[in-house]
């Protein structure tokens, strides 16, 4: 396992939600994060983000990790959940808001 | 890229598949496609997705900027 994959992994087992993306919550740097963002905080869940394009080895390293050509990329309590496009999916169908219940995930204070 | 180039791209390597596609800005860059294909039954929405991804052949995320994706299993 390389240092970034490394890394990788320890960032996504040490965090109930983390959001790989572009940007941060505040200033989200691209559409599909900002969408990530706003879904995340309609579910009212604590939640780390890592903003990849202050990290060029993590852009990449992410990419690989998953298998998954674009960002953002959610990962809940270890597992990836997808992008934004699923996320909203799963948001608009109710699923992410249960998922995120039944894996008692922190609320936002 | 263009309609036609994703279009035949995703129907080549899921035969059977329909591809429904939005141009989001004019621009030919920015596109919201509706994937519905046989071959996406019985898969997550992940692996459904990574599908179509392998199909673009690497150009998601590269010179295929922005492609807002769902996918569906036919009824």
């Amino acid at each position: 396992m390389s240092d970034t994959n490394q890394r990788i992994a320890e960032i996504v087992g040490s965090n109930d939600v983390v959001l790989f993306m572009k940007g941060t919550p505040l200033f989200p740097q691209c559409g599909f994060s900002s969408r990530a963002v706003a879904i995340l905080d309609h579910c009212g869940v604590a939640y780390e983000s890592v903003d990849v394009l202050q990290d060029m080895e993590v852009r990449q390293g992410i990419k690989a990790f998953s298998d998954w050509p674009t960002i953002p990329q959610l990962y809940v309590k270890g597992e990836f959940l997808g992008g934004s496009d699923i996320m909203m999916e799963m948001y608009e169908a109710g699923e992410l808001q249960a998922l995120l219940d039944e894996k008692a995930v922190a609320r936002a204070e | 890229m263009a309609a036609a180039d994703i279009t035949a791209m995703i129907t080549a390597a899921l035969p059977g598949a329909e591809v429904e596609l939005r141009d989001l800005a004019g621009d030919d860059d920015h596109w919201a496609a509706t994937v519905t294909a046989p071959q996406f039954a019985g898969l997550s929405r992940v692996a459904q997705h990574k599908l179509v991804y392998d199909a673009l052949g690497g150009r998601m995320g590269g010179v295929l900027h922005a492609l807002q994706l769902v996918t569906r299993v036919p009824n």
